[in-house]
């Protein structure tokens, strides 16, 4: 018998609204208790003092790479990535090569994940064949595998086509899966670089307008509403798209929706270096935007924090601004640069925080047993967080095996200390243990 | 040789390390670099076009995207000045050639070109180049984003034909939007002081105009009167393809410039053209060829700027303030 004791821990867990020192006892795997003062007995004490404990986070959009990009990132090094960023479970986007969008692949993703053993991967299938936007992809057959595909997404690629995006909201619903479509409207952003305002139109570089996402949020509203089916959108970035999803919630349209640390935070006047590392799709915003989006986040609106880990091999990024792909590194920076930028400003206790890095997600898809919060008899997956631990962000020091960090240089605050998935610790001391 | 030098007194412009976009400049570094251009001008009118100021000085032109008329105009100012002159082209951009931006920047870095002309498709690639090289950069356009040269020899242009800048009326016609010129222009005439109206379709508008301290106005005949400089942009006509405006006939209407527009002009007012024009879309025949045009003066004119430029940024490294000696 193994077992572990979290002691004195500052331990918060959205799911009982629990925001109090106490003790996690561990045992095979699972957590048996969690309480005040429980005696240590043989227990293997684990000394929590001025740390905060928390069920491990789930990143709703990843981007592993493996099978077909390994020069930018694989399975191993985006599970170190997901473990030394406190996530137990991640969900990889299907824009791979070979796409996604059949269980071969999908199992192939997951026995691979399995053997790093970091963090439990729950594939996203794709919605279409070749993420072509064209024909569905087998649904059936991906959510049947032992990978249990219940999410759908052409990330990267929008499904431009409504009767296509139509049907994909009637066949998921089958399955009881969500389809979540990249939302930009390919004819308004043909060509785009960065959002379009006034920084474009100075450094000359097209616009990508909030438009092109908010029309394809505002039809796929309109297309779930109808059908009734299950609708999540990806990565929300303009304001109007808040309130387009704040609308559809009042009236009952069964929408979940996420947002990036970095839409969280960064804005498009930083752009003016040029540095590709701040090339991302959607583009980041303006103030306005980010001060809607942390709003939603705050209130409900935005159900989860997601990362959108996109990793680049550097001589991708080396290029000029134009020939740059699109993405940023995420799953090692996300909880603090929240913690840095939205709870230690107010705008977010810990406690909805840390909700919006497990209970969110969770209500989102179905990710097993995480995201369910600190219960006896449940598996331990746990993250242990330092509030005080003050950081520069060094991209040679990332797990990633990519660099593209836009917060390189930035100071953040907390760091996960140790990350446990069912009970064993894949980040122990701030080290990844493979 | 004092006709090689630039205006004998020194001045107190800050020097320049790089030129890439000209809201880097202030008035007085605008200034220095007209003066220049106007006492190197005369070297074009001697039978031996050729002065010893940058022998032994390498200059790289490195044209990413295609130009002709951009290339030559540095060409030969950087030979009249005696500087040796390679020429580094490539068809798109580096990625073509497989080989990353950053390894193209580090070759010429390896190569010790002694100043840098890059003209590239990309906006931003001269500001990326001037991050792995400490040479001069001279951005010869970029994208949509820049063409400070070309607003140099306008503003030395305008500056010759009206006797300042200050306070001058200037329109500026056509495709902003698109247009690495419109965004230079109307920096380069901010600064100096001079007053801008921007006209154009809505569809051909930067997005957030108003955040660019011009005015706008709809079409040229709202302005056509009441300006010193009538400045009309090349209009690509791809662009109807894309809705941007419906017919290159409809064009001409509403934002081209015509001999009875010609007529309406203020006096002394001239036209100006970055070209290439095309002549029966932004401009009709009669208005090329009229005595308001000073067209070939604008490129006649960007030999004598380009050389200030190169002279500026390569003579005298070091010397952090006398910039004229």
């Amino acid at each position: 018998m193994s077992e572990l004791l979290f002691k004195n821990g500052r331990v918060v867990d959205p799911t009982s609204d629990h925001d109090a020192t106490a003790d996690v006892r561990v045992v095979d795997g699972d957590v048996a208790e969690v309480g005040p003062d429980l005696g240590a007995g043989t227990a293997e004490i684990v000394d929590c003092s001025g740390l905060i404990v928390t069920p491990g986070f789930v990143d709703l959009h990843t981007h592993l790479r493996e099978p077909g990009f390994e020069d930018a990132e694989d399975i191993a090094t985006g599970s170190a990535a997901a473990a030394a960023g406190g996530f137990t479970a991640v969900c990889p986007m299907a824009n791979t090569e070979p796409v996604c969008d059949s269980a071969a692949v999908a199992e192939m993703v997951w026995r691979r994940s399995v053997e790093v053993g970091l963090v439990d991967v729950f594939p996203v299938g794709a919605i279409t064949k070749g993420l072509k936007g064209e024909e569905l992809a087998e649904f059936g057959e991906l959510h049947s595998s032992v990978t249990r595909v219940d999410m759908f997404s052409d990330d990267g690629m929008p499904v431009a086509d409504p009767l296509i995006m139509r049907r994909a909201l009637q066949y998921a619903s089958t399955f009881d899966a969500v389809v979540c479509n990249h939302s930009e409207d390919p004819s308004l952003t043909e060509g785009a670089e960065m959002n379009e305002g006034a920084v474009s139109s100075v450094l000359g570089l097209p616009g990508w307008p909030r438009e092109a996402e908010e029309v394809m949020v505002a039809r796929d509203l309109i297309l779930a509403a109808g059908v009734g089916a299950r609708l999540h959108v990806p990565h929300v970035s303009t304001a109007g798209t808040v309130e387009l999803i704040r609308a559809a919630k009042q009236r009952g349209i069964p929408v979940t929706a996420e947002v990036t640390p970095h839409h969280l935070v960064l804005t498009d006047d930083l752009i003016e270096t040029y540095d590709a590392n701040l090339k991302v799709n959607p583009p980041l915003r303006t103030e306005r935007d980010v001060t809607a989006l942390r709003e939603a986040l705050a209130d409900g609106t935005i159900d989860a924090v997601a990362t959108d880990h996109a990793p680049h091999a550097p001589e991708h990024k080396d290029q000029e601004w134009e020939h740059a792909p699109c993405g940023m590194l995420g799953l090692e920076t996300a909880f603090a640069v929240v913690y840095t930028e939205l709870v230690e400003s107010g705008v977010l206790d810990l406690l909805t925080a840390v909700a919006r890095f497990t209970t969110g997600p969770s209500s989102v898809r179905d990710v097993g047993e995480h995201g369910r919060g600190l219960r006896a008899g449940e598996p331990a997956h746990l993250t242990v967080i330092d509030p005080e631990a003050i950081w520069t962000v060094t991209p040679s020091d990332l797990q990633s095996k990519s660099r593209n960090t836009p917060f390189a240089g930035r100071k953040l605050t907390t760091r996960p200390v140790h990350t446990l998935l069912r009970g064993r610790f894949t980040l122990r001391d701030g080290q990844v243990r493979v | 040789m004092t006709s090689t030098a630039p205006p004998a007194e020194t001045t107190t412009a800050a020097r320049m390390k790089h030129l890439i976009a000209i809201g880097d400049l202030d008035a007085a570094q605008i200034e220095l670099i007209l003066d220049t251009a106007e006492s190197l001008r005369e070297i074009a009118t001697r039978p031996i076009k050729k002065v010893p100021t940058l022998r032994g000085r390498t200059v790289c032109n490195l044209f990413l995207e295609d130009s002709t008329r951009t290339r030559i105009s540095f060409d030969i100012a950087a030979k009249r000045l005696s500087a040796d002159v390679i020429n580094f082209s490539a068809k798109g951009s580096s990625v073509s050639k497989g080989e990353s931006f950053k390894d193209t920047a580090l070759t010429l870095r390896a190569m010790g070109v002694d100043a840098v002309v890059v003209r590239s498709h990309s906006a931003g690639a001269p500001l990326q180049l001037a991050h792995y090289l400490d040479v001069p950069i001279l951005n010869a356009g970029d994208g949509w984003h820049q063409h400070p040269t070309q607003a140099l020899l306008d503003l030395f242009t305008m500056r010759d034909h009206l006797g300042r800048l200050d306070g001058i009326d200037v329109a500026i016609v056509g495709d902003i939007l698109h247009s690495r010129v419109a965004r230079s222009e109307v920096q380069g005439l901010n600064t100096m002081g001079a007053n801008v109206t921007l006209v154009a379709p809505p569809t051909l508008l930067p997005p957030e105009v108003d955040t660019w301290e011009v005015s706008v106005a709809r079409t040229i005949d709202e302005v056509v009167a009441e300006v010193d400089v009538v400045y009309l942009l090349r209009v690509q006509r791809e662009r109807m393809n894309r809705a941007f405006f419906p017919s290159t006939r409809e064009y001409a209407r509403f934002w081209g410039m015509d001999s009875e527009r010609l007529e309406r002009l203020r006096e002394g007012a001239i036209v100006m053209h970055p070209g290439p024009m095309n002549r029966g879309v932004e401009i009709t025949a009669d208005v090329a060829d009229s005595d308001r045009q000073v067209i070939t003066d604008q490129v006649t004119n960007g030999i004598a700027v380009r050389m200030a430029c190169l002279y500026l940024l390569l003579s005298g490294r070091g010397d952090e303030v006398e910039v004229g000696a």
